[in-house]
């Protein structure tokens, strides 16, 4: 195939890449993406999109079980994890696609392979079809994203040892499982294996699940999981994973006591490690930190006209921080100054049941920080509209500077958690405060009055509670 | 999206404009509102704003050029959009409002980009970079301050002036950091804009040159030399002058002038400043000199907007304090600073130095015991006023060391008369003799 040149080149199609070849083709540059997967990345292939077709899944097998409740009588009914699994393939081949229709929409090329720098401006892709040059004019924007990462010593064989790259393709299911990692990942395929019948135990070695989350967030969701049959450890140390014929083996310490567990199968949910190797980076004096690509505030790395997005570049590995990552390079290359990325205003997403969001900081962190706070709790209890769905676990809590009312962070446990967390995003984004909040009229029956509770509990006035 | 950068009409005399300066360079990019180059009119440097975003694409009118108002002088577009049309005419007298933006002829493929890079590199370093967005010009349009809750509430508890300070946020709007910075910043040097707002204490050097060969020398005129030149007469022969003149105790003031400006963290009054707002409660009282004559018709303003003229080496230019019947004293004194040191700096906006409803000239500081001004049309009147100084006054019966300071109103005798004149001056005088009034 004939060399190529085009303005900006862009090397991975994940959320970071596409949305970055979008935004520079918008703004009348001319594209090329090397991708040695599907368009869309891990995302829309093997992560966020596949995942949350799982826990729909499972949401619904939850409701069969609750049938009862809502005075539905179901006669024999049966939840094949196979179809599941088939479904989700289905749901992340259309979003794939979808990518690959608005690729063509904005006259960017698509060149199937794996792209290494081999200069600042050449990009060799080698794929099946053999290898070709693409030449970058104005800049090569790198979002090669990340991929499981496993504990020292442990091999992800994809067999009794899972990384999440296992679990979105296998039909099968473990009888019983272990999720070595409470983070998002983990703890949303433990919902999804224990709603299909697994047994399933998460381990974690900090001191509680979700860590990243507010305390309260983490202590309710894990007594949900455990009410829900599952045995949740936390401040366990996994000292050794041992795969068999048809077990696996882990060994873990607790405060000090060894102890040996047994399950079908291990899924490896310790965090995701920067896609960086066979680049080319070294060679062109790219820094990188802690196996991440350093970046300035236009997402431009150590050497000009080399831009990275995304997970590879640190900070919250989150499709939608990849998002703007990818916008503030493209317009940063189209020559526009587009505002820098607010990561303290990054929404934390996860989808178990019920699902956990936040933005901004823990009550404990803005503690620490030596801000004097007044925090407001609602819990969905006292929601109408959860009550109506009966979905009533988990709370709002709001977490604000008691002197200026300013929102420094908002933690969600409940129904639609990740949807509810927006409109204290937009709140942030506009430095809103408390009272334009509770001066904002929330329609009723909502899930989003908890919004307007939990902010009025914070100055101590909540109606509803 | 293509924008033309017109030189813009920035007064009703204005009919050619000179670029000074570029202050951004073909290549940057260019976000609507940001001030892309500083234009001299025939009256003060004026700094000009892009309404358009994209890249300064091309400058058609280099530092130094003159041309008629309404000449494209640049181009800002996408870096994709073909200019060479718009670039290439000639530049065509346009109208003098902006040219609606031209959009690129549909080509289908965009046009080939300049291989140089045009954009700004910002290369990490393994040292932390800061990220903060380059600060934006907040014009504050019909007084809005455009700023965010959290940092109006942070400004008002810490006591930040929000009009003081200038925005980093989206569109230029006032967001916490901003106020944070300006409230741990070390406070803007009062001092010394008071001091140039005050008279000054030391006497400037006193050196006459040395006689030169040559008979005379012929100076171009400035553009704002020759539009005093144009201006004054068509006040001076068609406006009748009438002038009336009243000699003001100034000892209340005085006192209180001190005791306000030995308040800490309260910006520091001039006289000038209590002339303004006395000036300002006096033309509420009588609408019938905060007037102008308009045809056949005779405009009577229900605001004070005051112009009070500033002397620059190479003329003298009349920024305008709005709405000076409602703000309080120590507004209009940081206002008048501000404005006073800008236009010395040539750094006014156009918006800053029309519309004036009255205006005010102060020669105190050239030890001038009393003068009379020409009106600026189409204001109504004028307001001259003198040194403060120290000499014996006779009060009741004993003579003692009093402060008086003489001011000389002109005013338009087409548009009113000589009571009228007198009334006001008497306002003007009590609200000065009775100082306390200026404050309530």
């Amino acid at each position: 195939m004939a060399n190529q040149s085009f303005d900006v080149v862009v090397v991975g199609s994940g959320p970071g890449g596409y949305v970055a070849a979008i935004r520079c083709a918008q703004l009348g540059l001319s594209v090329g993406v090397a991708e040695d997967d599907r368009p869309g990345g891990v995302c829309l292939n093997w992560g966020c999109i596949p995942t949350k077709a799982l826990l729909r899944n499972a949401e619904i097998v939850g409701l069969f079980h609750r049938a009862e409740e809502f005075g539905i009588t179901v006669g024999d009914w049966k939840a094949d994890y196979a179809q599941a699994i088939q479904r989700s393939r289905r749901v992340a081949d259309r979003m794939a696609k979808g990518v690959e229709f608005l690729f063509r929409k904005n006259k960017i090329t698509l060149v199937p392979g794996s792209g290494t720098l081999k200069s600042k401006s050449v990009i060799e892709v080698k794929g099946k079809e053999g290898a070709q040059t693409l030449e970058a004019r104005r800049a090569v924007i790198l979002a090669t994203g990340s991929e499981p990462k496993s504990l020292p010593g442990v091999t992800i064989d994809e067999q009794g040892v899972i990384s999440s790259n296992g679990a979105v393709r296998t039909e099968a299911r473990p009888a019983s499982l272990i999720v070595i990692g409470a983070g998002a990942v983990g703890m949303e395929f433990a919902d999804v294996y224990r709603a299909y019948g697994v047994e399933v135990t998460v381990l974690e070695a900090l001191p509680r699940v979700l860590p990243v989350e507010d305390e309260e967030a983490s202590a309710q969701i894990a007594r949900l999981f455990t009410r829900r049959g599952m045995t949740v450890r936390t401040g366990v140390k996994v000292v050794k994973v041992a795969p068999a014929a048809d077990q696996v083996m882990v060994e873990i310490d607790a405060e000090g006591k060894r102890e040996s567990l047994t399950a079908s199968q291990v899924l490896m949910a310790v965090g995701r490690a920067a896609r960086t190797k066979n680049l080319g980076l070294e060679a062109l004096g790219v820094s990188m930190e802690r196996g991440f690509v350093t970046v300035g505030p236009t997402m431009e790395t150590s050497v000009k006209g080399i831009f990275a997005v995304g997970d590879m570049a640190g900070r919250q590995m989150l499709a939608h921080k990849a998002m703007a990552e990818g916008v503030v390079a493209a317009e940063t290359i189209a020559g526009r100054s587009p505002h820098p990325v607010d990561y303290g205003n990054v929404p934390s997403c996860t989808y178990c049941r019920p699902q956990v969001a936040s933005i901004g900081i823990s009550e404990a962190a803005a503690k620490a920080d030596g801000r004097e706070v007044s925090v407001g709790r609602f819990p969905f209890t006292a929601n109408g509209k959860a009550v109506a769905l009966g979905e009533t676990e988990g709370f709002l809590k709001v977490v604000a500077d008691k002197r200026t009312g300013e929102i420094l962070g908002v933690h969600i446990v409940g129904p639609e958690a990740t949807e509810l967390i927006h409109e204290f995003a937009v709140g942030r984004t506009l430095e809103a405060t408390l009272e334009e909040i509770i001066h904002t009229i929330h329609a009723h029956p909502t899930l989003s009055e908890a919004s307007l509770e939990a902010t009025l509990a914070a100055l101590g006035q909540a109606i509803h509670i | 999206m293509i924008t033309k950068v017109l030189m813009p009409k920035l007064s009703d005399a204005m009919e050619t404009g000179k670029v000074i300066k570029w202050l951004k360079k073909e290549g940057d990019a260019i976000k609507g509102g940001d001030v892309i180059a500083e234009i001299e009119t025939d009256k003060a440097n004026v700094e000009i704003e892009a309404f358009g975003s994209g890249v300064l694409r091309k400058i058609v009118v280099g530092e130094g050029g003159q041309v008629p108002v309404g000449d494209m002088i640049g181009v800002i577009a996408d870096p994709a959009d073909d200019i060479g049309a718009v670039a290439a005419a000639p530049a065509a007298p346009a109208p003098a409002a902006a040219a609606p933006p031209a959009r690129a002829a549909d080509t289908p493929a965009p046009a080939p980009l300049p291989a140089m890079e045009s954009y700004r590199s910002v290369p990490a370093t393994n040292t932390v970079v800061p990220i903060t967005a380059s600060p934006v010009q907040a014009p504050a349009r019909d007084g809005r301050v455009k700023a965010s809750p959290l940092a109006r509430k942070i400004a008002a508890q810490s006591g930040v002036d929000l009009r003081l300070l200038q925005g980093t946020g989206p569109g230029g709007r006032i967001v916490r950091r901003d106020v944070e910075s300006a409230a741990t910043a070390p406070r803007p040097a009062a001092a010394p804009a008071a001091a140039a707002a005050a008279p000054p204490a030391a006497r400037p050097q006193f050196v006459i040159s040395s006689r030169t060969d040559a008979e005379y020398e012929d100076r171009a005129l400035s553009p704002m030399r020759a539009t005093i030149a144009k201006r004054m007469p068509l006040s001076k022969a068609p406006v009748p002058h009438f002038y009336v003149t009243s000699e003001v105790s100034m000892d209340r003031a005085w006192t209180l002038r001190a005791e306000l400006n030995g308040l800490e963290g309260q910006p520091k009054i001039s006289v000038t400043d209590m002339v303004i707002r006395a000036c300002a409660l006096a033309l509420l009282k009588n609408p019938g000199v905060n007037a102008q004559l308009q045809g056949d018709k005779l405009r009577i303003f229900h605001r004070a907007h005051i112009g009070v003229a500033v002397a620059l080496d190479e003329g003298l230019i009349t920024p305008v304090l709005r709405d000076c019947d409602v703000k309080p004293l120590a507004q209009i004194a940081m206002e008048a600073r501000d404005l006073a040191e800008r236009a010395r700096g040539g750094k006014l906006r156009a918006q800053e130095f029309s519309g004036a409803t009255f205006s005010i000239s102060n020669l105190g500081m050239y030890d001038v015991e009393e003068f009379s001004a020409i009106i600026n049309p189409p204001e109504g009147a004028i307001l001259a006023v003198g040194s403060v100084v120290e000499r014996p006054v006779v009060d009741n019966g004993q003579i003692r060391v009093g402060r008086r300071m003489k001011m000389t109103i002109s005013c338009d005798h087409r548009a009113m008369d000589g009571a009228m004149g007198a009334r006001f001056l008497q306002d003007v005088k009590r609200l000065l003799e009775e100082p306390l009034r200026l404050l309530v």
